[in-house]
């Protein structure tokens, strides 16, 4: 099993935070992972992106040009990575800032308010990223909740742990919007 | 204890380097490998290294030069604009024949270039960009792991052949995370009895120095090195082969492009093509022989050298193949990684 994904979004949206989060709580379910950020200019204030490999085997490429999973949290990146996923594949969009919706019929989409519901039921926009990693496991189950929550602990630097309930509740979210 | 982690590139060499018992590191910052010596800033307390950020990469390269004819186990990481700056003082390394790592985290060029990945820098790295008749031992690793295992490998190949091993890695490999197990750390004891570290009643002076007035003195020295050069190609030689042995076309690639290809092999295997791929793991010594022995196999149609450059591995693998086989490239230049199916279609249009 070979699951090629890449999350992208505005610099700040937390796109490289949910792509490391997925990639550790792999890794500690015994998974093999690569986490390949785009780096440079267009992280400032521009959009960012991360692809994240998990798989059973060795991964080979980091790199690849069409992906399993497609979550886009801005308009650019539908426009970009839309046309990239495989076919029966997955799209998560945005759906509060996003405004001209996906097209395609032959991948399975899924919009998700999640700026709106951190905003408003969650009082705090950053979680928002949280949101919707939680749909996505939920729909293609490629780590456990409980290997999120671990990898929250390990990654997040003790000064923010006290944030974990708040993303738990994030993540929890998402699963139920699904 | 070995430990499993999730680290960039960059992060994984600094700790490797840390655990291979690293005593002094001098670098400048410069994108894509600012992380290395970030990483060993935040550690030098709990450790014993000296860690200095110069005011260039040429201070850098020289204040290596001096910690190594100390006895010191050292390092410099950089990437492409910097290494530059260095090759004077990489030159003198070698002619005094002083171990130290060098890892060049290589950027697109020429020039001040783009921060994204290339490997335009295979030239300057395994043909000698300083001056004079000089090698130094190329690795070039293609994976997180490899960081760490190449350093450990690294160190160790200085101090035995009193040169220069530098690390030919790339901006992505830099930047990308992946899982790694980290070798427990290594007590580090010198055996240098030519480190210049104040003499004593029992022995001579020693002089460690790359000047040679008397021109019989210079070319003593160079066929010393020569030499040596000679035993590294006899016993370091690594590479690596995936899928060779019925292949009718040999793919080459070395790093990150070896990943990539790896994956257009398996692309073509899926449709019926027989594809190989060979991997130099040590860019210098370059596997002339493993590739001349491919080349004259008869199943094998022809080569073709996957880069990110506009084509410099391509000359060594011709010359390995000796026109036994056709030897094609394909290459992305200016940071541009190339993509598996980009790959294989490239591959595929030479059929």
């Amino acid at each position: 099993m070979l699951q090629e994904m890449i999350f992208a979004g505005f610099g700040g949206q937390g796109v490289l935070s949910m792509g490391t989060l997925l990639a550790y709580a792999a890794m500690k379910e015994g998974k093999e992972v690569s986490w390949m950020p785009s780096y440079g200019p267009e992280m400032r204030g521009g959009t960012a992106n991360c692809i994240v490999n998990i798989s059973d085997q060795p991964i080979s490429s980091p790199i690849v040009s069409e992906y399993d999973v497609a979550v886009v949290l801005n308009q650019p990146s539908l426009k970009k990575f839309e046309s990239r996923v495989k076919k029966d594949g997955i799209l998560i969009w945005e759906s509060t800032n996003i405004k001209e919706p996906p097209t395609r019929t032959d991948i399975n989409v899924y919009g998700l308010p999640a700026i709106d519901k951190a905003t408003h039921e969650l009082k705090n926009v950053k979680v928002m990223n949280m949101i919707v990693l939680g749909a996505l496991v939920k729909i293609n189950k490629i780590v456990k909740k409980e290997s999120l929550l671990i990898a929250l602990r390990e990654t997040l630097p003790e000064r923010h742990h006290h944030l974990i309930p708040l993303n738990k509740k994030a993540i929890e979210m998402g699963m139920k919007l699904i | 204890m070995a430990e499993i982690k999730l680290m960039k590139g960059n992060e994984a060499l600094a700790e490797a380097a840390i655990r291979a018992g690293l005593q002094g590191y001098f670098g400048y910052p410069i994108t894509p490998q600012s992380e290395v010596i970030e990483y060993l800033a935040v550690q030098e307390p709990k450790h014993d290294y000296v860690l200095i950020q110069a005011e260039s990469e040429l201070a850098a390269v020289n204040m290596l030069y001096g910690s190594s004819g100390a006895g010191a186990r050292v390092m410099t990481t950089t990437s492409s604009p910097g290494f530059t700056l260095m090759q004077e003082g990489i030159s003198y390394l070698a002619c005094t024949e002083l171990p130290c790592v060098l890892v060049n985290v290589v950027r697109g060029g020429p020039g001040l270039g783009t921060i994204q990945a290339s490997q335009g820098d295979y030239f300057q790295a395994v043909k000698g960009g300083g001056h004079g008749d000089y090698h130094i031992i190329v690795l070039g690793p293609n994976s997180v792991q490899e960081m760490v295992d190449h350093i450990f490998l690294a160190f160790e190949l200085a101090d035995k052949y009193c040169n220069p091993v530098m690390l030919l890695a790339d901006g992505a490999i830099g930047q990308m995370m992946e899982k790694v197990t980290l070798p427990e750390p290594i007590p580090y004891k010198p055996n240098k009895p030519w480190a210049t570290t104040g003499k004593t009643p029992d022995r001579k002076r020693n002089i460690l120095t790359s000047l040679f007035i008397e021109s019989e003195e210079m070319e003593k020295r160079n066929l010393r090195l020569q030499e040596k050069f000679k035993k590294i190609t006899q016993n370091e030689i690594q590479y690596e082969e995936y899928q060779t042995d019925d292949a009718e076309i040999i793919v080459v690639a070395f790093g990150l492009c070896s990943r990539i290809s790896k994956r257009a092999v398996d692309i073509g295997r899926e449709s019926g093509i027989k594809m190989g791929l060979f991997r130099p793991i040590t860019l210098w010594p370059f596997p002339l022989k493993q590739l001349e022995e491919i080349a004259s196999r008869k199943n094998v149609k022809f080569f073709i050298s996957i880069e990110m450059n506009a084509g410099q591995m391509v000359e060594d693998v011709k010359l390995a193949v000796c026109g036994k086989k056709p030897v094609h490239f394909f290459g992305r230049l200016g940071g541009i990684v190339p993509t598996p199916d980009e790959t294989f279609n490239a591959i595929k249009s030479k059929i």
